[in-house]
Protein backbone atom coordinates (compact mmCIF):
# COMPACT_ATOMS: atom_id res chain seq x y z
CA UNK A 1 0.00 0.00 0.00
CA UNK A 2 0.99 3.42 -0.62
CA UNK A 3 2.09 5.17 2.56
CA UNK A 4 2.74 8.18 3.66
CA UNK A 5 4.90 9.50 0.95
CA UNK A 6 6.76 12.84 1.98
CA UNK A 7 3.75 15.16 1.85
CA UNK A 8 3.50 18.56 0.02
CA UNK A 9 4.07 21.50 1.37
CA UNK A 10 0.36 23.50 1.17
CA UNK A 11 -0.10 26.95 1.08
CA UNK A 12 -3.47 29.24 0.35
CA UNK A 13 -4.24 29.82 -3.40
CA UNK A 14 -6.75 31.17 -5.38
CA UNK A 15 -9.32 28.84 -7.39
CA UNK A 16 -11.60 30.47 -9.36
CA UNK A 17 -15.19 28.68 -9.69
CA UNK A 18 -15.80 28.05 -13.02
CA UNK A 19 -19.30 25.78 -13.04
CA UNK A 20 -21.57 25.10 -10.24
CA UNK A 21 -24.00 22.26 -10.91
CA UNK A 22 -26.66 21.11 -8.55
CA UNK A 23 -26.94 17.25 -7.55
CA UNK A 24 -29.65 16.69 -4.73
CA UNK A 25 -32.04 19.05 -3.35
CA UNK A 26 -29.36 19.65 -0.78
CA UNK A 27 -25.97 19.48 -2.71
CA UNK A 28 -24.46 21.58 -5.33
CA UNK A 29 -21.37 20.82 -7.26
CA UNK A 30 -19.17 23.29 -7.75
CA UNK A 31 -16.12 22.88 -10.06
CA UNK A 32 -12.83 24.93 -9.36
CA UNK A 33 -9.87 25.80 -11.16
CA UNK A 34 -6.86 26.43 -8.70
CA UNK A 35 -4.24 29.01 -9.96
CA UNK A 36 -1.43 26.58 -9.36
CA UNK A 37 -1.40 22.97 -10.21
CA UNK A 38 -2.64 20.59 -7.32
CA UNK A 39 -1.60 17.08 -7.43
CA UNK A 40 -3.89 15.00 -4.95
CA UNK A 41 -4.55 11.64 -4.47
CA UNK A 42 -8.66 9.80 -4.01
CA UNK A 43 -9.40 11.32 -0.79
CA UNK A 44 -8.07 13.81 0.20
CA UNK A 45 -9.36 17.40 1.09
CA UNK A 46 -9.32 21.13 0.76
CA UNK A 47 -9.41 23.65 2.78
CA UNK A 48 -11.65 26.40 1.82
CA UNK A 49 -11.25 30.03 3.57
CA UNK A 50 -13.71 32.69 3.07
CA UNK A 51 -12.91 36.42 4.28
CA UNK A 52 -15.24 39.14 5.03
CA UNK A 53 -14.42 42.72 4.30
CA UNK A 54 -13.57 43.58 7.90
CA UNK A 55 -11.01 40.81 7.97
CA UNK A 56 -12.90 38.02 9.61
CA UNK A 57 -12.71 34.75 8.38
CA UNK A 58 -14.14 31.23 8.26
CA UNK A 59 -12.34 28.07 7.57
CA UNK A 60 -14.01 24.80 6.19
CA UNK A 61 -12.31 21.36 5.57
CA UNK A 62 -14.50 20.07 1.57
CA UNK A 63 -13.27 16.25 0.55
CA UNK A 64 -12.57 16.12 -3.35
CA UNK A 65 -14.69 14.72 -5.37
CA UNK A 66 -13.09 14.76 -8.61
CA UNK A 67 -10.39 11.97 -9.49
CA UNK A 68 -6.75 12.81 -9.65
CA UNK A 69 -5.99 14.20 -12.92
CA UNK A 70 -8.86 15.68 -13.52
CA UNK A 71 -9.41 19.28 -15.30
CA UNK A 72 -10.56 21.00 -12.52
CA UNK A 73 -11.32 19.93 -8.57
CA UNK A 74 -14.90 19.55 -7.76
CA UNK A 75 -16.32 19.73 -4.08
CA UNK A 76 -19.98 18.30 -3.39
CA UNK A 77 -21.27 21.27 -0.48
CA UNK A 78 -24.03 20.05 1.20
CA UNK A 79 -26.36 22.67 2.06
CA UNK A 80 -26.11 22.43 6.20
CA UNK A 81 -28.67 23.67 8.59
CA UNK A 82 -27.04 27.00 9.71
CA UNK A 83 -24.58 26.45 8.18
CA UNK A 84 -22.14 29.25 7.72
CA UNK A 85 -19.78 28.49 4.73
CA UNK A 86 -22.24 26.34 3.21
CA UNK A 87 -24.70 29.01 3.44
CA UNK A 88 -22.38 31.12 1.24
CA UNK A 89 -21.50 28.67 -1.07
CA UNK A 90 -25.44 27.71 -1.77
CA UNK A 91 -26.70 31.11 -1.48
CA UNK A 92 -23.94 33.40 -2.81
CA UNK A 93 -21.33 31.83 -4.90
CA UNK A 94 -21.27 32.52 -8.33
CA UNK A 95 -19.29 31.06 -11.78
CA UNK A 96 -16.53 33.43 -11.83
CA UNK A 97 -15.74 33.98 -7.97
CA UNK A 98 -12.37 33.45 -6.74
CA UNK A 99 -12.15 31.39 -3.19
CA UNK A 100 -8.92 30.36 -1.21
CA UNK A 101 -8.09 27.25 -0.72
CA UNK A 102 -5.67 24.85 0.49
CA UNK A 103 -5.16 21.62 -1.25
CA UNK A 104 -4.61 18.82 -0.78
CA UNK A 105 -4.64 17.78 2.37
CA UNK A 106 -5.04 14.32 4.53
CA UNK A 107 -3.08 11.60 3.61
CA UNK A 108 -4.51 8.14 5.29
CA UNK A 109 -8.33 7.95 3.85
CA UNK A 110 -6.53 7.67 0.37
CA UNK A 111 -6.79 5.05 -2.26
CA UNK A 112 -4.32 4.79 -5.45
CA UNK A 113 -5.09 2.28 -8.30
CA UNK A 114 -1.77 0.45 -7.87
CA UNK A 115 -2.74 -0.33 -4.10
CA UNK A 116 -5.62 -2.61 -5.60
CA UNK A 117 -8.18 -4.34 -4.02
CA UNK A 118 -10.54 -5.76 -3.63
CA UNK A 119 -12.19 -2.41 -1.56
CA UNK A 120 -15.15 -2.43 0.35
CA UNK A 121 -16.56 1.46 0.28
CA UNK A 122 -19.38 2.19 2.65
CA UNK A 123 -20.59 6.00 2.29
CA UNK A 124 -23.73 8.10 4.06
CA UNK A 125 -25.05 10.97 2.64
CA UNK A 126 -22.23 13.20 1.20
CA UNK A 127 -19.61 10.99 3.05
CA UNK A 128 -19.86 9.47 -0.84
CA UNK A 129 -17.54 12.61 -2.27
CA UNK A 130 -14.08 11.25 -0.91
CA UNK A 131 -15.08 7.76 -1.50
CA UNK A 132 -16.54 9.11 -5.36
CA UNK A 133 -12.87 9.85 -6.06
CA UNK A 134 -11.63 6.73 -5.74
CA UNK A 135 -14.40 4.80 -7.65
CA UNK A 136 -13.68 8.11 -10.28
CA UNK A 137 -9.99 7.47 -10.25
CA UNK A 138 -10.74 3.42 -10.78
CA UNK A 139 -12.46 4.37 -13.99
CA UNK A 140 -9.84 7.00 -15.09
CA UNK A 141 -7.34 4.17 -14.92
CA UNK A 142 -9.11 1.33 -15.83
CA UNK A 143 -8.17 -0.29 -12.89
CA UNK A 144 -9.78 -4.05 -12.10
CA UNK A 145 -9.69 -3.59 -8.57
CA UNK A 146 -13.21 -5.20 -7.22
CA UNK A 147 -14.69 -2.47 -5.24
CA UNK A 148 -18.24 -2.43 -3.44
CA UNK A 149 -19.94 0.83 -2.48
CA UNK A 150 -22.77 0.72 -0.18
CA UNK A 151 -24.21 3.42 -0.08
CA UNK A 152 -26.37 5.13 2.43
CA UNK A 153 -29.10 7.98 1.46
CA UNK A 154 -32.45 9.22 2.85
CA UNK A 155 -34.63 8.41 -0.59
CA UNK A 156 -33.81 7.53 -3.98
CA UNK A 157 -33.63 11.32 -4.70
CA UNK A 158 -31.10 11.94 -1.99
CA UNK A 159 -28.66 9.66 -3.76
CA UNK A 160 -25.67 11.47 -4.61
CA UNK A 161 -24.31 10.65 -7.97
CA UNK A 162 -26.73 8.42 -8.63
CA UNK A 163 -26.96 8.47 -12.29
CA UNK A 164 -22.91 8.36 -12.43
CA UNK A 165 -22.62 5.20 -10.00
CA UNK A 166 -25.52 3.06 -11.67
CA UNK A 167 -23.91 4.01 -14.94
CA UNK A 168 -20.41 2.53 -13.68
CA UNK A 169 -22.09 -0.37 -12.00
CA UNK A 170 -23.76 -1.24 -15.30
CA UNK A 171 -20.42 -1.39 -16.94
CA UNK A 172 -19.98 -4.92 -14.81
CA UNK A 173 -16.14 -4.31 -14.58
CA UNK A 174 -15.46 -5.02 -10.82
CA UNK A 175 -17.97 -2.29 -9.71
CA UNK A 176 -20.69 -2.78 -8.19
CA UNK A 177 -23.35 0.16 -5.71
CA UNK A 178 -25.41 -0.97 -3.29
CA UNK A 179 -28.03 1.34 -1.93
CA UNK A 180 -29.53 1.70 1.41
CA UNK A 181 -32.58 4.04 1.62
CA UNK A 182 -33.58 5.11 5.21
CA UNK A 183 -36.82 6.54 4.32
CA UNK A 184 -38.23 4.94 1.10
CA UNK A 185 -38.33 1.57 0.05
CA UNK A 186 -35.53 -0.47 -1.82
CA UNK A 187 -36.04 0.05 -5.88
CA UNK A 188 -33.81 -2.56 -6.88
CA UNK A 189 -33.42 -5.87 -5.86
CA UNK A 190 -30.47 -5.60 -4.21
CA UNK A 191 -30.77 -2.40 -2.30
CA UNK A 192 -31.74 -2.16 1.07
CA UNK A 193 -34.82 -0.37 2.72
CA UNK A 194 -33.31 0.40 6.10
CA UNK A 195 -30.52 1.63 7.99
CA UNK A 196 -26.87 -0.03 7.77
CA UNK A 197 -26.19 -2.51 10.06
CA UNK A 198 -24.34 -5.20 10.89
CA UNK A 199 -25.99 -7.90 8.48
CA UNK A 200 -26.18 -5.22 5.65
CA UNK A 201 -22.49 -5.21 5.91
CA UNK A 202 -22.36 -9.03 5.47
CA UNK A 203 -24.32 -8.70 2.62
CA UNK A 204 -22.00 -6.33 0.92
CA UNK A 205 -19.18 -8.36 2.02
CA UNK A 206 -20.57 -11.63 0.42
CA UNK A 207 -20.84 -9.63 -3.33
CA UNK A 208 -16.83 -9.26 -3.44
CA UNK A 209 -15.01 -12.29 -5.19
CA UNK A 210 -12.34 -12.24 -2.32
CA UNK A 211 -11.55 -10.52 1.36
CA UNK A 212 -11.25 -7.11 0.88
CA UNK A 213 -7.91 -5.69 1.31
CA UNK A 214 -8.95 -1.90 2.76
CA UNK A 215 -12.67 -1.04 3.80
CA UNK A 216 -13.08 2.77 3.75
CA UNK A 217 -16.10 3.84 5.30
CA UNK A 218 -17.28 7.80 5.69
CA UNK A 219 -20.09 9.74 6.89
CA UNK A 220 -21.85 11.07 10.32
CA UNK A 221 -20.45 9.59 12.88
CA UNK A 222 -23.89 6.97 13.55
CA UNK A 223 -23.36 5.55 10.11
CA UNK A 224 -19.12 5.03 10.44
CA UNK A 225 -19.87 3.36 13.96
CA UNK A 226 -22.13 1.22 12.56
CA UNK A 227 -21.09 0.53 9.37
CA UNK A 228 -16.95 -0.16 10.71
CA UNK A 229 -18.87 -1.97 14.07
CA UNK A 230 -20.79 -3.94 11.26
CA UNK A 231 -17.75 -5.41 9.15
CA UNK A 232 -15.47 -6.12 12.30
CA UNK A 233 -18.83 -8.62 13.44
CA UNK A 234 -18.14 -9.76 9.88
CA UNK A 235 -15.31 -10.70 10.56
CA UNK A 236 -12.95 -7.85 8.83
CA UNK A 237 -9.76 -7.01 10.72
CA UNK A 238 -10.06 -3.77 12.58
CA UNK A 239 -6.66 -2.41 11.15
CA UNK A 240 -7.64 -2.67 7.28
CA UNK A 241 -10.40 0.16 7.90
CA UNK A 242 -10.25 3.08 7.26
CA UNK A 243 -12.89 6.03 8.40
CA UNK A 244 -13.58 9.50 8.22
CA UNK A 245 -16.56 10.95 10.06
CA UNK A 246 -18.33 14.83 10.33
CA UNK A 247 -20.78 15.77 13.15
CA UNK A 248 -21.31 15.94 16.78
CA UNK A 249 -21.98 12.77 18.60
CA UNK B 1 5.29 30.33 7.11
CA UNK B 2 2.69 32.76 6.96
CA UNK B 3 -0.34 33.16 5.13
CA UNK B 4 0.17 36.94 4.46
CA UNK B 5 1.94 39.85 6.14
CA UNK B 6 -0.69 41.14 8.54
CA UNK B 7 -0.27 44.73 7.31
CA UNK B 8 -1.31 43.57 3.74
CA UNK B 9 -4.63 44.64 2.96
CA UNK B 10 -7.59 41.87 3.53
CA UNK B 11 -8.75 40.68 0.35
CA UNK B 12 -12.80 39.63 0.74
CA UNK B 13 -14.57 36.77 -0.88
CA UNK B 14 -17.01 38.58 -2.83
CA UNK B 15 -20.93 38.64 -0.90
CA UNK B 16 -18.85 36.69 2.24
CA UNK B 17 -20.42 38.55 5.50
CA UNK B 18 -19.88 35.50 7.70
CA UNK B 19 -21.32 34.51 11.41
CA UNK B 20 -19.21 36.11 14.23
CA UNK B 21 -19.04 34.44 17.97
CA UNK B 22 -20.05 37.43 20.57
CA UNK B 23 -16.69 39.42 21.52
CA UNK B 24 -16.24 37.52 24.44
CA UNK B 25 -15.99 34.27 22.71
CA UNK B 26 -14.40 35.47 19.94
CA UNK B 27 -11.34 36.92 21.99
CA UNK B 28 -11.26 33.13 23.18
CA UNK B 29 -11.46 31.72 19.47
CA UNK B 30 -8.09 31.03 18.31
CA UNK B 31 -7.50 32.54 14.33
CA UNK B 32 -9.58 30.58 11.90
CA UNK B 33 -12.18 28.29 14.40
CA UNK B 34 -15.37 28.68 15.12
CA UNK B 35 -17.68 28.01 18.10
CA UNK B 36 -19.39 24.41 18.46
CA UNK B 37 -22.25 23.21 20.36
CA UNK B 38 -21.87 20.18 19.76
CA UNK B 39 -18.85 17.41 20.41
CA UNK B 40 -17.84 16.44 16.95
CA UNK B 41 -15.82 13.19 16.89
CA UNK B 42 -13.32 12.59 14.40
CA UNK B 43 -10.74 9.81 13.98
CA UNK B 44 -9.16 7.72 11.37
CA UNK B 45 -10.68 4.01 11.88
CA UNK B 46 -12.74 2.06 14.30
CA UNK B 47 -13.96 2.80 17.37
CA UNK B 48 -11.71 0.38 19.14
CA UNK B 49 -14.24 -1.05 22.57
CA UNK B 50 -11.57 -1.68 25.11
CA UNK B 51 -11.95 -3.35 28.20
CA UNK B 52 -11.20 -2.23 31.32
CA UNK B 53 -10.06 -5.90 32.53
CA UNK B 54 -7.23 -5.88 30.15
CA UNK B 55 -6.47 -2.33 29.88
CA UNK B 56 -2.87 -1.35 30.96
CA UNK B 57 -1.24 2.38 31.08
CA UNK B 58 2.55 1.85 30.33
CA UNK B 59 5.42 4.64 31.03
CA UNK B 60 8.54 3.75 29.00
CA UNK B 61 11.64 5.78 28.40
CA UNK B 62 12.75 4.71 25.06
CA UNK B 63 12.46 0.91 24.71
CA UNK B 64 12.18 0.31 28.17
CA UNK B 65 9.30 0.21 30.34
CA UNK B 66 9.40 2.09 33.69
CA UNK B 67 6.00 1.49 35.03
CA UNK B 68 2.40 -0.23 34.19
CA UNK B 69 -1.03 0.44 35.50
CA UNK B 70 -3.86 -1.56 35.77
CA UNK B 71 -7.19 0.27 35.28
CA UNK B 72 -7.78 -0.09 39.28
CA UNK B 73 -4.56 1.36 40.00
CA UNK B 74 -4.92 4.08 37.89
CA UNK B 75 -7.58 5.18 39.18
CA UNK B 76 -6.54 4.71 42.70
CA UNK B 77 -4.13 7.75 41.44
CA UNK B 78 -4.38 11.48 42.40
CA UNK B 79 -7.45 12.50 40.30
CA UNK B 80 -8.17 16.07 39.31
CA UNK B 81 -10.37 17.84 37.52
CA UNK B 82 -9.63 20.71 34.65
CA UNK B 83 -11.90 22.66 32.57
CA UNK B 84 -10.51 23.81 29.33
CA UNK B 85 -11.64 25.13 25.78
CA UNK B 86 -10.49 22.92 22.77
CA UNK B 87 -9.37 23.64 19.62
CA UNK B 88 -9.39 21.02 16.95
CA UNK B 89 -7.35 21.61 13.50
CA UNK B 90 -10.96 20.93 11.76
CA UNK B 91 -11.53 24.52 12.77
CA UNK B 92 -14.26 23.62 15.60
CA UNK B 93 -13.36 24.64 19.23
CA UNK B 94 -15.49 24.26 22.34
CA UNK B 95 -15.17 26.27 25.31
CA UNK B 96 -14.96 24.56 29.39
CA UNK B 97 -15.14 21.41 28.58
CA UNK B 98 -14.76 19.62 31.94
CA UNK B 99 -12.31 17.10 32.04
CA UNK B 100 -11.59 14.36 35.28
CA UNK B 101 -8.50 12.19 35.48
CA UNK B 102 -4.74 12.03 36.23
CA UNK B 103 -1.85 14.97 35.69
CA UNK B 104 1.06 13.67 33.82
CA UNK B 105 2.13 15.36 36.76
CA UNK B 106 1.25 12.86 39.09
CA UNK B 107 1.61 9.88 37.10
CA UNK B 108 5.45 10.95 36.84
CA UNK B 109 5.32 11.54 40.80
CA UNK B 110 3.78 8.12 41.11
CA UNK B 111 6.54 6.48 39.09
CA UNK B 112 9.13 8.18 40.87
CA UNK B 113 10.10 9.62 37.28
CA UNK B 114 11.86 12.77 36.28
CA UNK B 115 11.08 13.15 32.74
CA UNK B 116 14.58 11.52 31.10
CA UNK B 117 13.90 13.66 27.95
CA UNK B 118 12.49 16.44 25.94
CA UNK B 119 9.92 14.79 23.97
CA UNK B 120 7.52 12.05 24.53
CA UNK B 121 4.92 10.40 22.29
CA UNK B 122 1.47 9.09 23.19
CA UNK B 123 0.44 5.86 22.00
CA UNK B 124 -3.14 4.58 21.66
CA UNK B 125 -4.26 1.12 21.42
CA UNK B 126 -5.87 1.34 17.88
CA UNK B 127 -1.81 2.10 17.13
CA UNK B 128 -2.13 5.69 16.72
CA UNK B 129 0.52 7.99 18.24
CA UNK B 130 1.37 11.69 18.22
CA UNK B 131 4.26 13.28 19.67
CA UNK B 132 4.24 16.28 22.17
CA UNK B 133 7.14 18.14 24.23
CA UNK B 134 7.28 17.06 27.76
CA UNK B 135 7.20 20.81 28.47
CA UNK B 136 3.97 20.71 27.51
CA UNK B 137 3.50 17.80 29.61
CA UNK B 138 3.79 18.66 32.74
CA UNK B 139 3.34 21.70 35.48
CA UNK B 140 -0.69 21.10 35.21
CA UNK B 141 -0.89 21.53 31.14
CA UNK B 142 -1.83 17.79 30.40
CA UNK B 143 -3.50 14.79 31.67
CA UNK B 144 -4.57 11.45 30.82
CA UNK B 145 -8.61 11.73 31.01
CA UNK B 146 -11.21 9.42 32.17
CA UNK B 147 -14.15 11.49 32.46
CA UNK B 148 -15.52 14.10 30.84
CA UNK B 149 -18.14 15.95 32.04
CA UNK B 150 -18.52 14.05 35.22
CA UNK B 151 -18.77 10.77 33.72
CA UNK B 152 -17.34 8.13 32.20
CA UNK B 153 -15.49 9.06 28.88
CA UNK B 154 -16.97 7.67 25.86
CA UNK B 155 -15.50 5.10 23.50
CA UNK B 156 -15.76 7.67 21.06
CA UNK B 157 -14.19 10.79 22.84
CA UNK B 158 -11.68 8.10 23.63
CA UNK B 159 -12.74 6.38 26.36
CA UNK B 160 -11.71 4.13 28.94
CA UNK B 161 -8.50 6.90 28.90
CA UNK B 162 -7.15 9.59 26.25
CA UNK B 163 -4.14 12.27 26.67
CA UNK B 164 -5.77 16.08 27.51
CA UNK B 165 -3.51 18.61 26.23
CA UNK B 166 -6.11 21.63 25.91
CA UNK B 167 -3.72 24.23 24.56
CA UNK B 168 -2.59 22.19 21.25
CA UNK B 169 -4.68 21.49 18.40
CA UNK B 170 -6.90 18.17 19.81
CA UNK B 171 -5.13 15.25 17.39
CA UNK B 172 -2.64 16.14 19.88
CA UNK B 173 -4.77 14.61 22.57
CA UNK B 174 -4.32 10.87 21.61
CA UNK B 175 -7.72 8.73 21.83
CA UNK B 176 -8.26 5.44 23.66
CA UNK B 177 -4.06 5.83 25.46
CA UNK B 178 -2.00 2.82 26.28
CA UNK B 179 0.67 4.61 27.00
CA UNK B 180 3.04 7.51 27.82
CA UNK B 181 6.98 7.09 25.75
CA UNK B 182 9.84 9.41 26.47
CA UNK B 183 12.00 9.41 23.38
CA UNK B 184 15.61 11.28 22.60
CA UNK B 185 14.29 13.33 19.56
CA UNK B 186 10.68 14.84 18.90
CA UNK B 187 9.52 11.99 16.59
CA UNK B 188 6.42 12.80 14.49
CA UNK B 189 3.48 10.34 15.48
CA UNK B 190 0.65 9.71 12.84
CA UNK B 191 -0.52 12.93 11.86
CA UNK B 192 2.19 14.57 11.66
CA UNK B 193 3.66 12.29 9.25
CA UNK B 194 0.67 13.14 6.85
CA UNK B 195 1.31 16.71 6.37
CA UNK B 196 0.22 18.20 10.18
CA UNK B 197 2.00 20.46 12.02
CA UNK B 198 4.87 18.89 14.57
CA UNK B 199 4.00 21.25 17.50
CA UNK B 200 0.17 22.45 16.72
CA UNK B 201 -0.27 25.55 18.85
CA UNK B 202 -4.04 26.60 17.75
CA UNK B 203 -2.59 30.81 18.82
CA UNK B 204 -0.06 30.26 16.18
CA UNK B 205 -2.40 28.19 13.41
CA UNK B 206 -0.17 25.26 13.33
CA UNK B 207 -2.16 23.33 11.19
CA UNK B 208 -0.12 21.90 8.44
CA UNK B 209 3.67 20.69 8.34
CA UNK B 210 5.04 24.11 7.02
CA UNK B 211 2.81 26.42 8.83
Amino acid sequence: MSETPAPPLVHWQDATIVAREPRTPTITSFFFRPSQTVSWRAGQHVDVRLTAEDGYRAIRSYSIASAPGADTLELAVERLPDGEVSAFFHDVAEVGDTIELKAPLGGHFVWESRDGGPLLLAAGGSGLVPVMSMIRHRAATASTAPVQLLLSARTWDDVLYRDELLDLASRRDGFDVALALTREAARRSNDFGHRVDAAMMASVLERLPAWPRRVFVCGTNGFVNAAADGAQAAGVAPNIIRTERYGGA
Amino acid sequence: MTDRPSNAPVRATRGFIGRRATPDAAQRLPPGQHLVDNFPVLSAGPTPRVRLETWRFTLKSGPRPIRSWTWEEFNALPQTDLVRDIHCVTTWSKFNTRWGGVLIDDLLEAAGLEPPTQFALAHSFDGYSTNVPVADLIHGKAMVALRYDGKPLEPDHGGPARLLVPHLYFWKSAKWMSGLQFTERDEAGFWELRGYNIYGDPWREQRYANE
